[in-house]
């Protein structure tokens, strides 16, 4: 039954619901590709199979007692390592918890129960998120299933990889600055960053709390919709999350997939034409505009000009609260404790302890945020970096009063070797060149196959206002029925 | 022209309660050199009288009836401690005056 793992959620989930598969056999057949190809790509930290047998076992016993279930009962998905998990290792990808099994779980794993999902295991990513390859991890790297030797992207490359590599048919991740997307646009998957407050950061491990946002990852535009509606919606636990329901995004995905955009307004903003992007990545994305004019969109080109001015602020505002946030890792409440042999003041082991627990590029963003934060530095840094904010905010309002949406490549360069960017920290960073914006402005954004380059995946971007999810997910469906799902080479 | 000399590397270390080597100050200091002069660029932007945004979500204040919850048992929220100790997390020394001389 191998084949289980080459279906979408959907499918799954209606073979499951008419009695045709069990969702203990869908478990069975994903943890054995897991076990079969997982020390080539390395997707996972650490794979649940007890829980996971048992999850699916309880969700087959409801059926068969006739239960009415949700959409995605039975269907296994695989869940960021930033999510707490009760009981189960949560490492962040990162020494300082290692071995930490949190005693509650996180209200996105709470919700993927309540749905009859049944979580496989953690997935790798860049050390606390921070990074664009996954090569931060303190577990070693995700490999890409398109080309091993290939960064998966990231923070989230594990949860992209393990869809690519059919180790699962759904994943969870979380975008800060583009970790859900860019890993979905360099392994040819659909990764969607709901509007930030949509869904729950209860239990989700901070970095930069004012731009963390959980959201859905998978290999059609359906899937993620199906997933994004189960664990968005408000969440008394997290005072950001916004007290409204969740836009239709299965409604608009599947009236996306009827191929008519006819009415609706793209824009594709004239300033990131500039920004270096690989030729090859620039004759997908052209490709998939016209493909969008052919399904009834009109194009219109804005003008967005403090976009270019988003990188940078970016990385003076996600350090500045990493810094404050990754405080609370000081060796006395849970995690990593080293040096303390009776002789050591507390501040000299917590000193000693964070050197020994994080990793370089955490260390980098803590120093960077803790000098954008200090006195004397704070207004020319953190200060106007949160006015350029307001200022990238007034574009994107500007540009949403002409057009529905807005579109870009999701990221300027298709997957790079492992080890291109490493030894230059800034180069990696210009991997959220075009996905950062979306951040700091708080709306939704999803990155959908367009094509490929060189024989690697291309993804295209489409950002939506702030709480109008659904229209992403409307023109994405769209443009994959033009451009088809893409099928990475056999293992 | 430099953006961060090694030395307020150090300090900017020390602040961040990172005991970092000699080695790793040598390479931070050019990364994070590379790295402020690149986001120094938010400087070009004519931004005095804009106000600035903390988040993205309007929220203030938000409150919730005060009704007793279940929450973590005292073993629980212990669960993870590096050392605890009569239901308290335990800590190293925090008083200079206890070094053992």
């Amino acid at each position: 039954m191998t084949e289980l793992t080459k279906l979408s959620a959907a499918e799954i989930a209606g073979l499951v619901a008419a009695g045709e598969t069990s969702a203990v056999e869908v478990t069975r057949a994903h943890l054995d590709r897991i076990a079969a190809v997982d020390d080539r790509v390395h997707a996972f930290l650490h794979v649940d199979s007890d829980g996971a047998l048992a999850a699916a076992r309880d969700v087959d016993a409801r059926r068969a007692a006739g239960e009415e279930l949700g959409p995605l009962a039975g269907v296994p998905v695989a869940v960021k390592d930033v999510l707490t998990t009760k009981g189960v290792p949560t490492t962040v990808g990162s020494k300082i918890l290692e071995g930490w099994r949190p005693p509650y779980d996180s209200t996105i794993v709470q919700r993927l129960r309540a749905a009859g999902t049944v979580m496989l295991g953690k997935t790798n990513m860049d050390e606390f998120a921070m990074g664009s390859s996954t090569e931060y991890s303190a577990y070693g790297p995700t490999r890409n299933p398109w080309d091993t030797d290939r960064i998966p992207g990231g923070s989230g490359g594990g949860s992209a990889a393990a869809l690519a590599a059919y180790e699962a048919p759904l994943a969870i991740g979380s975008d800060t600055g583009g970790s859900i997307r860019q890993p979905g646009a360099v392994t040819g998957t659909v990764g969607a960053k709901p509007t930030y407050g949509g869904t729950s950061r209860y239990g989700l491990v901070a970095f930069s709390s004012s731009l963390d946002t959980p959201g859905p990852c998978a290999r059609t535009v359906l899937d993620a919709a199906l997933l994004h509606e189960a664990i968005g919606g408000h969440d008394p636990r997290d005072s950001t999350s916004i007290p409204a329901p969740v836009p239709d995004v299965v409604a608009a995905a599947k009236r996306g997939a009827t191929g008519d955009l006819t009415g609706v307004r793209l824009g594709v903003v004239s300033e990131f034409a500039d920004e270096g992007v690989e030729p090859g990545v620039l004759a997908a994305f052209n490709e998939s505009v016209d493909a969008l004019t052919k399904l009834g969109a009109e194009i219109v080109e804005v003008s967005c000009p403090h976009f270019r001015y988003a990188l940078p602020a970016y990385y003076l505002i996600a350090p500045s609260e990493c810094s404050s946030n990754l405080a609370r890792f000081d060796g006395v409440r849970f995690g990593l404790r080293v040096g303390d042999d009776g002789n050591r003041s507390l501040e000299e082991v917590m000193s000693v302890t964070r050197e020994a627990g994080f990793g370089p590029e955490v260390k980098r963003r803590i120093m960077i945020g803790t000098y954008a934060l200090s006195s004397g530095y704070y207004d020319a840094y953190y200060g106007q970096a949160q006015k350029v904010r307001t200022l990238i905010t007034r574009d994107f309002t500007a540009a949403f009063e002409r057009v529905d949406a807005l579109i870009s490549p999701t990221t300027p360069f298709v997957a790079f070797p492992l080890g291109a960017r490493t030894s230059d920290p800034y180069q990696m960073y210009l991997a959220d060149l075009f996905t950062s914006p979306t951040n700091l402005y708080g709306g939704p954004g999803i990155s959908v196959p367009c094509g490929l380059s060189g024989g690697l995946p291309v993804g295209l971007q489409v950002m939506a206002p702030t709480m109008a999810d659904d229209r992403m997910y409307r023109v994405a469906a769209a443009l994959e029925t033009a451009v088809g799902t893409l099928t990475p080479p056999e293992l | 022209m430099v953006a961060i000399s090694r030395e307020e590397v150090a300090h900017l270390a020390r602040l961040s309660r990172l005991a970092v080597s000699e080695e790793e100050l040598d390479t931070f200091a050019g990364q994070l050199d590379v790295i402020l002069q690149a986001v120094a660029q938010v400087g070009e932007v004519a931004a005095a009288d804009i106000p600035p945004t903390s988040h993205s979500v309007p929220l203030t204040n938000v409150l919730r009836e005060d009704v007793v919850t279940p929450g973590l048992t005292p073993e629980e929220a212990l669960s993870g401690a590096p050392d605890a100790e009569e239901q308290r997390f335990r800590v190293p020394r925090i008083l200079d005056e206890d070094v053992a001389s």
